[in-house]
């Protein structure tokens, strides 16, 4: 992987037949220019910029938390903090549930952590058949910015392994930025959550988990 | 004639005044930046893509962009009425046009973007800092673009073309008068915005479009350190 370069919409970067268009970019005469603010990147020929800013854009796949704005007679209305609204059908959970009484399993203003398994013109599908899907009770949610989502979680998980480890609470990371928290005693919960604020400030820095370690050793000392 | 013409301000035909330009002033935005030709000073705030409101006025094709100028009471010597005027409302429409050629928000649909201009302090090409700030905005908060846009007036006093107008010259009072030529262009060199308030012949006109040109390399590398100094701030 090449060096990670700050890029902005309209800059040039890279030239010639050899490379390939990914994400946040466009080709024109063969010429791969930047449409976004953000970092590009190089893998195997593949250019692509990975944003800095701006809102969540939902992606199927997505692991997400949400508040339950309305509840229907055939599901419940989340919001996910994104343009367009999301919803979550009866059908999608894995478990009997009173047709009657949608209000029982979840009511508005409750939290959720569900998948996102497909996104159409009429906006966003939910679903909660997958381990770890579900309401969430207790603890607490703290938001981020969304494009900081992935330092948060590390090289596959091994930022949020850490924190778990270091804190002794359990963490759910919903791409869209929302973080749900839950430990035993509220302190440890903090804890957490200065740690998380602390990588989405600090983002930009080479080896973050490493760094991440000696924090804990620093905050832990005192 | 041209070497010996002295501006109010001692500037050179062809010298910007002194820009400032700045990203994320607006912290509850989703994209914002500051831009200012000297004491002429704008704020951009971009908020969306969101869901369109009122529902009827959704485009289920493509995604819209909305935008908004406004002048503070303040930022002129004698207070102006605050609110919308027929004049800032034709700016409000003339900025959405500069913008959408470079704006790619054709996936968002049924959504918005609003981008919220605010004029601080005035000291005329006010929709040209306004349109450069909306530019930075925009790329800060996260939106597809085709390039950036940079915008300046040029301005024909008496017979002679001069770069980025001051109140003073607006009002020249010698010959001819006062010719305001604000121009927008892209990153390819196209004109996506170009106004004309005054008299000037063809030939002059394309020596004004091409003095825009050399300024908005100017606007430009300013809008890019801007943009790039909060990226490594991150």
């Amino acid at each position: 992987m090449t060096d990670r370069k700050i890029v902005i919409p309209g800059e040039v970067i890279a030239k010639g037949d050899d490379y390939l268009p990914g994400e946040g970019t466009e080709k024109r005469n063969g010429e791969i220019f930047s449409i976004k603010f953000g970092l590009a990147e190089e893998t195997n020929k593949l250019v692509k910029v990975i944003p800095l800013s701006g809102v969540y854009q939902p992606r199927r796949g997505n692991v997400v938390i949400g508040k339950v704005e309305n509840v229907t007679f055939n599901g419940w209305v989340v919001d996910l903090k994104t343009a367009d609204s999301a919803f979550l059908s009866i059908m999608e959970i894995p478990r009997y549930v009173d047709k009657e009484d949608l209000g029982s399993v979840m009511d508005i203003g409750d939290m959720l952590v569900a998948k996102i398994y497909s996104i159409n013109k009429r906006g966003i599908d939910l679903t909660f058949k997958l381990k770890g899907l579900g309401k969430l009770e207790g603890g607490m949610i703290i938001h981020i910015n969304p494009n900081k989502v992935p330092r948060v979680i590390g090289k596959e998980g091994s930022m949020v392994s850490l924190i778990k480890d270091e804190t002794g609470c359990q963490i759910t990371v919903g791409q869209n930025g929302f973080i749900w928290i839950k430990g035993n005693k509220i302190e440890d919960e903090l804890f957490a959550k200065k740690a998380i604020l602390y990588i989405a400030e600090h983002s930009l820095i080479h080896g973050l988990t490493d760094e991440m370690k000696n924090w804990f050793d620093k905050e832990k000392g005192k | 004639m041209t070497k010996d013409f002295k501006r109010p301000d001692g500037r050179k035909i062809n010298e910007l005044r002194k820009i400032t330009a700045k990203v994320g002033v607006v912290p509850n935005a989703d994209g914002s930046a500051m831009f200012a030709f000297g004491d002429t000073v704008a704020i951009a705030a971009v908020y969306g893509p969101k869901k369109m409101h009122p529902q009827h006025s959704q485009n289920p094709e493509k995604g819209t962009l909305r935008c908004s100028y406004n002048m503070l009471s303040f930022s002129v010597t004698e207070r102006i009425r605050p609110g919308p005027s027929r004049r800032s409302m034709e700016i409000s429409k003339v900025t959405e046009w500069a913008l959408e050629p470079v704006v790619m928000i054709d996936d968002f649909k049924a959504n918005v973007v609003d981008v919220h201009i605010n004029i601080l302090q005035a000291n005329a090409s006010t929709r040209c800092a306004g349109i450069n700030a909306a530019a930075m905005a925009l790329a800060h908060a996260g939106i597809p673009m085709k390039s950036l846009v940079t915008s300046v007036s040029i301005g024909k006093l008496d017979k002679q073309l001069v770069t980025d107008l001051i109140k003073e010259e607006e009002d020249w009072e010698e010959g001819e008068g006062p010719t305001d030529i604000p121009i927008t262009l892209t990153g390819d060199g196209k004109i996506s915005h170009i106004q004309l308030d005054g008299k000037i012949g063809r030939k002059q006109l394309e020596e004004a479009v091409e003095l825009a040109r050399e300024a908005g390399k100017q606007i430009h590398a300013a809008q890019e350190k801007a943009l790039k100094e909060v990226g490594e701030k991150k």
